[in-house]
C-alpha cells in the first residue's frame, strides 16, 4: 500500500516539475509585455514630474530628455514609430509600485540601481544611461565652498524615497555632523522650499541639482559643491519575469551607446549599410539576424538610430546644448576616457 | 419563507467572498510572478533613513516599527492639537455668526465662507509657502515674549528641563481623580439638599495645588533651557538649545484649524439655533441667571445636534492630517507610506498597516464620540 502511495507521489511531483518546466520556456519564448504592446500600439513608459535633460515636458506635453529617449528607442525597435510612447509622470514614491503592478512597462526615472531594489522587489534594472553621484547645492553667499565646512544643526531639503534620504544619513554620521532633514513628496516642492531659505543646503544626484538650479529664481546666486558623496548608476528598469522585454529594452539602450562608438548617427545610419566593418553592419541591420531573438524584425536597430539617434546624440540635444552639464564626465564612452561601456551586438 | 429571506443574504455574502478571495490569489499570482515575498519582516530591519521632527527617541539606526510609531505619533500630534484647537475656533465663529453686531456677524461669516470653499490642500500649500516667504530668516527674527523666535526654520521657544518629572507626573493625575470624585459628591450633596458648591474654584484649586506642592516637598525642579543663534556660514544661521516646533507643523497645523472649524461654527450655530426659544424665555421665568440659562438648559440641548455632525470633522480633520505629505511634516503616510514604503517595496503590506491604523485611530475618536453623545442623550424615564 505504501509502496504504492511513494510511487504515486514521485509520479505527480515528476509531472509537476515537468509541467512547471514546459510553461516556464513557453513564457520564454512569448513576451506578454511586448504583446500587449503590440497590441496597444504604444510603450508604456514612466517617467519624473519634470527634471530638464532627463524627462521634461514643454508647455505644448512634448516631452524630452536622455531618460525619455530610451523610452523612444524601445518604440521605435518594437513599434517602428519613436513617437508611440505614452508617458506618466511618476513622483519617486510611486515609481516602483506603477512598474511592479502593470501600470507601465518601463521605468525611465533617473533611478539608482541598487542591489535591494533590483533583487529584492521585483524589479530588474537593464543597464546604466548616465552614472551619476549625490552632491549639495548651497547658496553662493554662505561662503561654503566644501562639506568640510558644514556644521552641527545644518538642514538638508531632499526628496522622500530616494537613495539621497540614506546616503545624506550615511555621509552626515561618518562626519558627526547632527543635520535636520526636510524631505519632500515632489521635487517642486523641495525646490521651492530651499529656494525660500528653508534649508541650508539641498541634496541630490549632481544631474539633478544642476537640473534644477535653472528652475531657481536666481540660478547664479546657488553652486554645486565639488563633492560627490556617492555613486548613484542611473538606469531603465523593467518588471521582474520578462526576460525577453528585459532584453529588448536593454539592447535597445545598448544600441544607442554602441553607435556612438563606431560613429553612426541619425544622419548616416542608412549609409553604414554598405559600410566594410561587420560590427556596424549589424548596428545597422545590414547583417545577421539580431532581432529574431527578441521576435523582432532585422531593422529594429536601423530605427532607434535614424529616430532617437545615438547616445552622443541624446546627451548633446538634452543635457549639454541645455547648459545642464556641457562636460560629459564619466558618462562619455571608454574611448574617450569616459566609462560608457557596453557589451557588443553580435 | 424563511429560506426566502436567507437566500438573498447568503448570495450577497458568497458574491462577497468570492469577490476577496480573486483580489487575493490575484494579488499572490502577480506577486509570485515577479518574485515578491509577502511578509511583515522587515518591521524589524533597520531603517537608515533619518526623520526631520520626532516625539520619541529616533534615529535612522532603529527599526522600520520605530520609523512607524514616529510617524504614527506625529501624526496623532498634528490631530490632537488640530482638534482642540478648531474645537474652540469653531465655537467662537459659531457663537459670532448669532451675534446682533453686523461687524462681527459679518466677519464670522465671512471668514466661515472663504474658508470651507478653498480646497484644503491649497490651503496647507499657501500657509506653507506665504509663511516661508514672510518669516525672516534666523539671524533677523525678532525676540518674542522675551524668550522665541519666530524664523523660515520654525518657532524657536524655551524647552523645560525638568527633574523628577515623574513625581510631579503622578500629583497631576492624583489631582484629576480627587477632583472627579469631588464633583461626584458635589452632585449627590446638590440632588439630595440642594446643597451648591462652588465646583470650578475648588476643583482649580486642587489642580493647581497639589502639582505645586511637588516642587516643595517632591523634589521637582523645573529649569529653562533659551534658544541661542548659533552661525552655521557666512549669511546661514539657526537656532541652538531650547524647543524647535518646524514650520511644517504649524502651517499643517494652522491650515486644519482653519479649515475644519468653518464647518464646527456651522454644526454650532445649527446647534443653538434648534433649541426653542420657548426653552429660552421659560428658563428665565423661573429665575435662573443668563449664565445659567446658557449652561443649564440651551447647551446641554444644543450639544444634543451638535455632537454627531463635529465628530464627522473630526475624523475629517485626522484623515486629512495625511496631507501632510506635500509639505515634508514627517506623518504617518509620509514616514511609513512614503519613504519606508520605497525603501522595503512592500507596497501592499504597508499600505495595508497605514490604512487599518487610520481605520484604528478613526474608530476611536468615533467610539469616544458616541459614548459622549450618549451620555448628553435625553435619558427617558
Amino acid at each position: 500500500m505504501f509502496k504504492y502511495l511513494k510511487q504515486l507521489t514521485s509520479l505527480v511531483a515528476m509531472v509537476a516539475v515537468l509541467f512547471t518546466f514546459t510553461t516556464e520556456t513557453m513564457a520564454a519564448k512569448k513576451s506578454k509585455t511586448l504583446k500587449n504592446t503590440q497590441k496597444k500600439g504604444f510603450v508604456r513608459c514612466g517617467v519624473s514630474q519634470g527634471l530638464p535633460g532627463f524627462s521634461n515636458a514643454d508647455a505644448a506635453g512634448n516631452w524630452t530628455g536622455v531618460d525619455v529617449d530610451v523610452c523612444r528607442a524601445v518604440a521605435a525597435a518594437v513599434l517602428g514609430d519613436a513617437n508611440k510612447v505614452k508617458f506618466t509622470p511618476l513622483s519617486a514614491k510611486e515609481r516602483f509600485t506603477a512598474l511592479t503592478s502593470g501600470e507601465i512597462d518601463i521605468l525611465s526615472r533617473n533611478t539608482t540601481w541598487t542591489l535591494s531594489r533590483d533583487a529584492d522587489i521585483g524589479l530588474t534594472f537593464v543597464g546604466v544611461n548616465f552614472y551619476d553621484g549625490q552632491g549639495f547645492m548651497v547658496r553662493k553667499d554662505s561662503g561654503i565652498t566644501s562639506t568640510s565646512q558644514f556644521k552641527n544643526g545644518i538642514s538638508a531639503c531632499t526628496n522622500i524615497g530616494t537613495t539621497t534620504e540614506l546616503n545624506m544619513r550615511d555621509f552626515f554620521n561618518s562626519k558627526g555632523i547632527s543635520y535636520t532633514p526636510v524631505a519632500f513628496e515632489k521635487a517642486d516642492e523641495v525646490v521651492a522650499a530651499y529656494d525660500a531659505g528653508r534649508c541650508d543646503t539641498y541634496t541630490t544626484d549632481k544631474s539633478g541639482l544642476a537640473a534644477q538650479r535653472t528652475k531657481m529664481t536666481n540660478p547664479d546666486d546657488h553652486m554645486v559643491l565639488p563633492e560627490t558623496i556617492s555613486k548613484e548608476p542611473l538606469g531603465p528598469v523593467v518588471r521582474q519575469g520578462d526576460s525577453v522585454w528585459e532584453d529588448i529594452v536593454r539592447w535597445s539602450l545598448n544600441t544607442m551607446i554602441e553607435a556612438e562608438e563606431y560613429g553612426v548617427t541619425s544622419a548616416n545610419a542608412d549609409m553604414m549599410k554598405t559600410s566594410e566593418n561587420p560590427q556596424i553592419k549589424r548596428l545597422v541591420g545590414a547583417e545577421g539576424e539580431m532581432g529574431a531573438a527578441f521576435g523582432l524584425d532585422n531593422e529594429w536597430n536601423l530605427r532607434i538610430i535614424k529616430q532617437v539617434g545615438n547616445y552622443g546624440e541624446s546627451y548633446k540635444r538634452n543635457i549639454a546644448d541645455t547648459g545642464i552639464l556641457p562636460d560629459r564626465g564619466p558618462n562619455e564612452l571608454w574611448t574617450k576616457g569616459g566609462i560608457l561601456y557596453v557589451p557588443p551586438s553580435r | 419563507m424563511k429560506f426566502k429571506k436567507i437566500l438573498p443574504q447568503f448570495l450577497t455574502l458568497l458574491f462577497i467572498v468570492l469577490i476577496f478571495g480573486f483580489f487575493t490569489m490575484n494579488a499572490q499570482e502577480n506577486m509570485d510572478t515577479r518574485g515578491i515575498e509577502f511578509g511583515f519582516g522587515f518591521l524589524s530591519k533597520s531603517a537608515s533613513f533619518d526623520i526631520q521632527f520626532s516625539l520619541i527617541d529616533y534615529d535612522g539606526s532603529m527599526s522600520y516599527g520605530r520609523a512607524y510609531l514616529v510617524g504614527l505619533l506625529n501624526t496623532l500630534l498634528v490631530s490632537f492639537i488640530g482638534i482642540i484647537l478648531c474645537t474652540i475656533l469653531g465655537i467662537i465663529v459659531g457663537v459670532a455668526r448669532l451675534s446682533p453686531n453686523y461687524l462681527i456677524n459679518k466677519t464670522a461669516s465671512f471668514y466661515v465662507e472663504f474658508f470651507r470653499n478653498v480646497p484644503l490642500l491649497l490651503q496647507i500649500f499657501f500657509w506653507y509657502f506665504a509663511a516661508l516667504r514672510a518669516l525672516p530668516m534666523p539671524e533677523d527674527a525678532p525676540l518674542i515674549f522675551g524668550s522665541s523666535y519666530m524664523t523660515i526654520k520654525g518657532l524657536y521657544t524655551v524647552a523645560p528641563i525638568w527633574n523628577n518629572f515623574d513625581v510631579f507626573f503622578i500629583a497631576l493625575i492624583i489631582a484629576m481623580i480627587i477632583i472627579f470624585f469631588f464633583n461626584k459628591f458635589a452632585k449627590r450633596k446638590q440632588e439630595k439638599e440642594g446643597k451648591q458648591y462652588p465646583k470650578f474654584l475648588i476643583s482649580l484649586g486642587i489642580f493647581i495645588i497639589l502639582p505645586s506642592l511637588t516642587f516643595l516637598i517632591g523634589g521637582v525642579d523645573l529649569s529653562w533651557s533659551f534658544p541661542e543663534l548659533k552661525q552655521l556660514a557666512k549669511t546661514s544661521f539657526t537656532f541652538d538649545g531650547g524647543m524647535g516646533i518646524p514650520p511644517e507643523l504649524i502651517a499643517l497645523t494652522l491650515a486644519l484649524t482653519l479649515y475644519t472649524a468653518t464647518f464646527i461654527a456651522e454644526n454650532v450655530r445649527a446647534g443653538i439655533q434648534g433649541v426653542g426659544k420657548g426653552q429660552k424665555e421659560a428658563a428665565a421665568s423661573i429665575g435662573l441667571t443668563p449664565s445659567q440659562v446658557l449652561k443649564l438648559v440651551i447647551m446641554p440641548q444644543a450639544l444634543r445636534i451638535i455632537i454627531p455632525p463635529t465628530t464627522n470633522q473630526y475624523l475629517n480633520l485626522t484623515k486629512n492630517s495625511s496631507l501632510a505629505a506635500a509639505i515634508a511634516y514627517p506623518d504617518l503616510v509620509l514616514v511609513f507610506a512614503g519613504t519606508a514604503m520605497m525603501q522595503t517595496g512592500r507596497a501592499i503590506e504597508i499600505v495595508g498597516i497605514t490604512m487599518a491604523t487610520y481605520l484604528t485611530i478613526s474608530l476611536t475618536i468615533s467610539m469616544f464620540m458616541n459614548w459622549y453623545n450618549k451620555r448628553i442623550a435625553i435619558q427617558e424615564k
